[in-house]
């Protein structure tokens, strides 16, 4: 008797892809997932299924995780940013071939979409310690005080991934948020979610706390909702919510009205994503303050 | 005490303002005709009547959402941004001019006392056209962009606390940015802004670059709500506020909000308890507590608390209540009969759940609207009074051991736009101002304010700042 020649040598190890909540890797609290094809409708995997609950376990682990991440100096957030970068290069292969298959570019594109969306993380890490200089500056008031002006993150923000482009596309909407101090729950591209886990697990190989992003993946349909509504999210970067149509923006930003949380509108026309970033996405999410002090002896 | 200093009457003159019986709008450059079913205003010091002024319905906002349109594109658009500026400086020269006036008519309608109009309000007015002025051909400085480009037609509607002076936080800065704008006063106090459409007339203005509509919310509401405004502002209440964001929602309109605050004032043991007391009061009874970033909340450390009552209840002994136009007035009149219940209401509410009450024992006046300066001891987080903005002279005080106390309480509210810091560390001062989650944080003093210096808050206060190089933002495309 001899084996079959068809049988392998060796049965592959098949990824379970999860979502990423306060630096751990858990299942949906809805034990559902499912099914994630390439662009010609060839089943790639199964991805996690996130419920309301998940969205609201993932809102609290962004929260615990603002004082400490905010209060890292803006050295050290650079220097976790461009680990980031590091660990993202380490696994480019990977990468390479999660994007090729979920957004249907050939491996040369995909290759230079996964070289800009690291690039990004580095252009990011120079950004977290020169924030405070180029967005605050000493006020020339008409009287004896020391009075300051600089930028402080604004808290937990939602981040609803550009759909379309599901690795540069997110990396370029989440980085400036965490560069800024905030920390954040993301809401991964539903057709093409792969590449957002697996950007999780670098993420979270890369010293960044845990909590500081919560990527969830899932129907939009479900998810959008109750973050945009949820009252201790203090901003939305509604960028990536057009797929249901302008409507669905529309109906998220009225939602976070009840709570005045601070909204970044899709644009009018889509994104360059390979475009430099400049600076506005940074001063989206950033408070203000003004501290005053009389100057005397 | 009050024997001691006891003052003679020293009222303001008001024959330096001609309050005429009514007034219209002022649209596109020029006066329309009042209506004589308008809105009534009234001295709130006295009840009695000032002047007449319309109602703007939906037809009167789109005349002047039209002649602002007009005015954006034909002339003050495309006109060179030095010239624009000149503009405004030569209105800031015309409100130095004119300030006995305009602190006179803003003390008659609103109660406010005219040391404050004098000395505070009108000056910061003028500064605040001198200090824009300056940025209409120094934009590409601003550090927004490269080449920023003005919105267009702003919407703006404004409070009753501090009417010229929000006027000039709303007006200066969309006019030196290139925005034309549609601004509507609020109900109770119209008079001022009115004036100023006269200075805008007299400093030639181009008609239709500011346009005044009067009215109240409904009128509001057809402002926010213009499908031709490019940008709306708001200062106002935090419920009002909601409403706008939500009617805002999925436009192409840009929006800023400047809602209420329930500011904390926290006084170490450290503090120097003299200043630390006139920081008190000058936190919460400036304006008679009429004010969004008032230090309604006391938050003193327990080992200080004693002393520090003590001596404030001294303080507010001594404090002037009366009328508006005596130079010896600290404290004036409630801006209406309206706000009076609510304050009323509250300070009911604060005996009720157990709050311990004291009032000055000053006399109040027979007619008119007041309210004696008030202070609650004995508060808890969960009390109303600490929670709700009062928005009158009503103080609540909590008191607390360690810093990481005080700022935890600090931080328990929904609001986020001002605090305050009495300490003489500049250590513990500067970790006390990077937590607090308030816009403007003031240490070793209170309720201070400049052209020059952003203001805006947090969480529920609103978003968007509004003065120095951060305000200009919210009236560019960059």
């Amino acid at each position: 008797m001899r084996e079959p020649e068809t049988a392998p040598r060796r049965l592959s190890v098949r990824k379970t892809y999860k979502l990423y909540v306060g630096g751990a890797f858990p299942r949906s609290e809805s034990a559902r997932s499912y099914p994630v094809s390439d662009v010609s409708g060839a089943h790639l995997a199964n991805a996690a299924q996130a419920s309301r609950k998940d969205v609201r376990d993932a809102v609290v682990s962004a929260r615990s995780a603002v004082a400490g991440w905010s209060a890292r100096t803006g050295y050290n957030r650079g220097q976790i940013l461009y680990r980031v970068a590091e660990m993202m290069e380490g696994r480019r292969d990977q990468f390479v071939s999660e994007v090729a298959a979920s957004a249907g570019e050939s491996p040369q594109e995909a290759g230079d979409t996964v070289s800009a969306a690291i690039d990004r993380w580095v252009h990011y890490a120079g950004w977290a310690d020169k924030l405070t200089q180029v967005l605050g500056n000493p006020n020339e008031v008409a009287g004896p005080y020391y009075n300051q002006s600089a930028p402080e993150p604004v808290g937990v923000v939602g981040v609803v991934a550009p759909p379309e482009d599901p690795l540069l596309g997110l990396v370029s909407v989440l980085a400036p948020v965490i560069t800024a101090g905030n920390t954040c729950v993301v809401v991964a591209s539903e057709r093409a979610p792969l590449p957002a886990v697996t950007l999780a697990e670098v993420l979270a190989t890369s010293d960044l706390p845990g909590g500081v992003v919560n990527v969830l993946t899932g129907r939009a349909g479900e998810l959008l909702a109750p973050l945009a509504s949820h009252a201790d999210v203090d901003a939305l970067d509604l960028t990536g919510a057009t797929t249901g149509g302008r409507e669905e923006a529309v109906e998220l930003e009225r939602a976070a009205a009840s709570t005045l949380t601070r909204v970044l509108r899709p644009g009018a026309t889509p994104t360059d994503w390979h475009a430099a970033p400049g600076v506005a996405r940074l001063r989206r999410f950033v408070e203000t303050k003004t501290v005053w002090h009389p100057i005397g002896v | 005490m009050s024997d001691l200093f006891d003052y003679a009457p020293a009222p303001e003159s008001r024959s330096v303002v001609e309050v005429k019986p009514e007034y219209g709008m002022f649209v596109d450059g020029a006066f329309t005709a009042s209506a004589e079913d308008g809105i009534v205003t009234v001295n709130p010091a006295t009840e009695e009547p000032l002047s007449r002024v319309p109602v703007a319905d939906a037809e009167a906002v789109d005349r002047a959402m039209a002649a602002a349109r007009r005015a954006y594109d034909t002339v003050w658009g495309p006109m060179p941004p030095a010239e624009r500026g000149k503009y405004l400086f030569r209105i800031s020269r015309l409100l130095q001019e004119r300030s006995r006036e305009l602190a006179v008519l803003e003390s008659l309608d609103n109660g406010k006392p005219i040391r404050e109009t004098r000395d505070v309000d009108i000056p910061l007015v003028a500064q605040h056209f001198f200090y824009h002025a300056g940025w209409a051909d120094k934009l590409e400085w601003a550090g927004v962009g490269p080449a920023p480009r003005p919105l267009g037609v702003a919407a703006q509607i404004i409070p009753w606390n501090f009417p010229l002076l929000m006027l000039a936080w709303k007006v200066a800065p969309a006019l030196a940015t290139g925005n034309t704008v549609v601004l509507k006063p609020a109900e109770t106090t119209p008079l001022t802004a009115l004036a100023f459409a006269a200075i805008c007339q007299e400093a030639d203005l181009p008609p239709g670059v500011v346009n005044i509509v009067t009215g109240a919310g409904e009128t509001g509401r057809l402002l926010a709500d213009h499908p031709d405004a490019d940008k709306v502002a708001f200062t106002g209440s935090t419920e009002v506020g909601r409403e706008i964001a939500r009617t805002v929602a999925g436009t192409r309109k840009r929006l800023t909000l400047e809602l209420g605050g329930k500011g904390a004032n926290l006084v170490y043991d450290d503090a120097a308890i003299d200043q630390a007391v006139e920081g008190i009061v000058s936190g919460i009874f400036f304006n008679q507590g009429h004010v969004c970033c008032a230090g309604s909340r006391l938050l003193v450390q327990e080992s200080v608390a004693e002393e520090v009552l003590d001596k404030l209840r001294g303080r507010i002994e001594r404090l002037r209540v009366g009328d508006p136009l005596d130079k010896n007035t600290d404290v004036g009149a409630i801006n209406s009969a309206e706000q009076l219940r609510r304050i009323q209401e509250l300070v009911d509410v604060g005996g009720e759940e157990g709050a311990e009450r004291w009032t000055a024992s000053c006399v109040l006046p027979e007619r008119g609207y007041w309210f004696p300066p008030t202070v609650f001891t004995g508060v808890t987080q969960a009390h109303r009074v600490a929670r709700e903005e009062v928005f009158g002279p009503v103080l609540s005080v909590l008191t607390f051991r360690t810093p990481d106390e005080a700022i935890t309480k600090a931080n328990n509210t929904p609001y986020g736009l001002s605090a305050g810091v009495w300490t003489e560390k500049g250590s513990r001062m500067l970790w006390t101002a990077q937590r607090l989650r308030a816009g403007v944080v003031w240490s070793n003093t209170f309720n201070k304010f400049d052209a020059a210096s952003p203001f805006g808050g947090y969480k529920e206060s609103g978003y968007g700042r509004e003065g120095g190089r951060h305000g200009l933002e919210a009236y560019l495309d960059a």
